[in-house]
């Protein structure tokens, strides 16, 4: 039996356009979501399970109960279980990796599926950060995974600024997804049914270390300055005189 | 008084140019704080990288040249960075964000119990103490932040810190030994496909000429974008749409999950300007827009919009850029 754990974070919906209000978020009226790379990294769990069969697929979320909501979805979506950590703080990706790596210790998945970064805050972090505290392998920006040499180790295909790089993996090990992995799909009607069913079990963190301080401290939020109006121009050679006498780009 | 470390990026034996934004990052904080930087090269065969890195007023140039570290795996690479931070006493590990830094630097900083920023856009020195500017919420949010601890892990926004001109060749350059039979070795280095177009990246160009849905297939494509970004010298970009629909390759994504731009030029074609695309585009100088939608919210940001239609109007335009 094989396991893969997959971590699932709570974010702002994607298409929100999220603005600061006398320093804080304005999160009025805005919708949550599961972090979309997050839902490419469970797809990608379910197709496994769906393609070798004797694979459990068990999503985690660190937060509060807000983030039930988040599990169930991911439960609709057809992962076998799900384990809300709550008791933590998790401000920064260095807080993340360590009780991931102590949900890992208790959990032994032979890999770990999560988003190359949230669109929250758009770190990329927490995934490499919990390979390295766990002393195990990692692929990022992958597009493209298949298990070798008898499910002991991952091909994965990583998009990287230079084009698409091949590397082998040695299992378990932390691959965060990229785009162009999967389209996750959609939630049917009896998986929502089914979901209800599913156990989704509240681990409360009391282990001290797992609460040392965040390395990270937000003192300020602010919007970016806003760009000045640009105008209309009507044909190729006034944008053209534009650019070469007035902006000076060309 | 801030000891830094820079990672120095390179691909096919050379210098990848934004690590110079890293430089900069690291001369401006060694000269507030009084303090100095390092560079760090490691892979193999690294004489050419190191030389070229002596001018820049680093206080020297740390070589780990070695057959192991011939490819960028972030096992490897990850463990001898932190191992060389730690050696060095470095208070601050620096690197331009990209996909080499984001995949190698995590890890050497939880190697390190150390907390990182990605994305950083600005950094102030106040009281002796380093105060850092990054961009959350796909470009919407700029917070200001602060981390804890003896040694802080950073990637900087390319765009955000002018490269240093090269002076003199001062800095010296340090052998470091690579203990070989201590390097973990989790992952196998397969392949990295060849980039077939000679264009340069859009993070290293001064104009950058995007396609979105507007580009109908790949000819044309080649023809509108390409052709319009060679008659400015410029490199060729795209929206997520024509990665998804296997027109052009990933590395030309520019957006919040792509490469972030900030070129003097950029010249949006058929692009409607999804929250995602604009994140990775607005610190652009000079935006022009061109779309047949009137309403499309590429121009909100545009300083330039044009309305019309690309297969017109990007012929013409290609042209008159030519005759100068």
């Amino acid at each position: 039996m094989m396991k893969i754990l997959v971590a699932l974070k709570r974010v702002p919906d994607p298409d929100t356009r999220i603005r600061v209000k006398e320093g804080v978020l304005d999160l009025d009226g805005v919708k949550f979501a599961v972090n979309p790379f997050d839902a490419i990294a469970l797809e990608q769990a379910i197709r496994m399970r769906e393609q070798l069969g004797d694979v459990e697929v068990v999503v985690v979320s660190i937060g509060t109960g807000d983030c039930v909501e988040q599990l169930r979805l991911g439960l609709a979506m057809g992962a076998d279980r799900a384990l809300l950590i709550s008791g933590a703080e998790a401000p920064d990706s260095l807080s993340v990796a360590r009780i991931l790596a102590d949900v890992y210790r208790r959990e032994r998945p032979d890999l770990v599926l999560m988003g190359k970064q949230a669109i929250d805050d758009d770190s990329n972090q927490a995934g490499q950060m919990l390979a390295a505290l766990l002393g195990i392998g990692q692929a990022t920006f992958v597009s493209k995974i298949e298990l070798v040499d008898g499910r002991s180790s991952a091909c994965c295909a990583r998009e990287t600024d230079g084009g698409i790089e091949t590397i082998t993996v040695r299992l378990p090990a932390v691959v965060t997804t990229d785009l162009r992995l999967n389209e996750p799909r959609y939630v049917s009607l009896p998986g929502i049914m089914k979901a209800r069913k599913k156990p989704l079990e509240e681990i409360q963190l009391t282990d001290p270390t797992l609460k040392a301080p965040a390395r990270t401290r937000v003192l300020k939020l602010e919007s970016p300055p806003p760009r000045k109006a640009g105008i209309r121009v009507r044909t190729v050679d006034e944008l053209v005189e534009k650019l070469r006498n007035e902006a000076k780009v060309i | 008084m801030e000891k830094v470390l820079v990672i120095s990026e390179h691909e096919g034996g050379r210098l990848r140019r934004h690590t110079l934004s890293a430089v900069a990052f690291a001369a401006k904080v060694a000269a507030e704080s009084g303090g100095r930087f390092e560079i760090l090269v490691l892979g193999e065969g690294m004489g050419e990288v190191a030389g070229e890195l002596r001018s820049y007023g680093a206080a020297a140039i740390l070589v780990g040249d070695h057959a192991d570290l011939r490819h960028p795996v972030a096992d490897k690479h990850g463990w001898m960075i932190a191992r060389i931070a730690r050696e060095r006493g470095a208070t601050m590990v620096v690197a331009a964000a990209s996909t080499f830094s984001k995949d190698i630097l995590p890890r050497s900083a939880a190697l390190m119990d150390a907390g990182m920023l990605s994305d950083v856009v600005g950094i102030s020195m106040t009281g002796g103490e380093a105060e850092f500017k990054r961009i959350m919420f796909a470009g919407n949010v700029i917070a200001t932040v602060k981390l804890d601890g003896a040694v802080r892990f950073l990637t900087v926004r390319s765009a955000a810190f002018v490269h240093p001109v090269p002076g003199a060749d001062v800095s010296p350059v340090v052998e470091l030994s690579v203990p070989v039979s201590e390097l973990p070795s989790l992952i196998e280095y397969g392949s990295r496909e060849v980039r077939v177009t000679g264009r340069p990246d859009p993070t290293e160009a001064r104009v950058v000429v995007s396609g979105g849905r507007g580009v109908k297939n790949a000819e044309d494509f080649e023809r509108l974008i390409g052709g319009l970004a060679d008659a400015f010298g410029g490199a060729a970009g795209s929206s997520r749409a024509l990665v998804d629909a296997g027109i052009v390759p990933n590395s030309l994504q520019v957006g919040q999950t792509g490469k972030i731009v900030a070129p003097d030029l950029y010249v949006a074609v058929g692009i409607s300007g999804a929250i995602q695309h604009m994140a990775g585009m607005k610190d652009t100088k000079v935006i022009v827009a061109i779309n047949k939608d009137p309403d499309a919210p590429i121009f909100e940001v545009a300083d330039f919009g044009i309305v019309g239609d690309a297969y017109q109007l990007v012929p013409e335009l290609i042209e008159k850029v030519k005759a100068k």
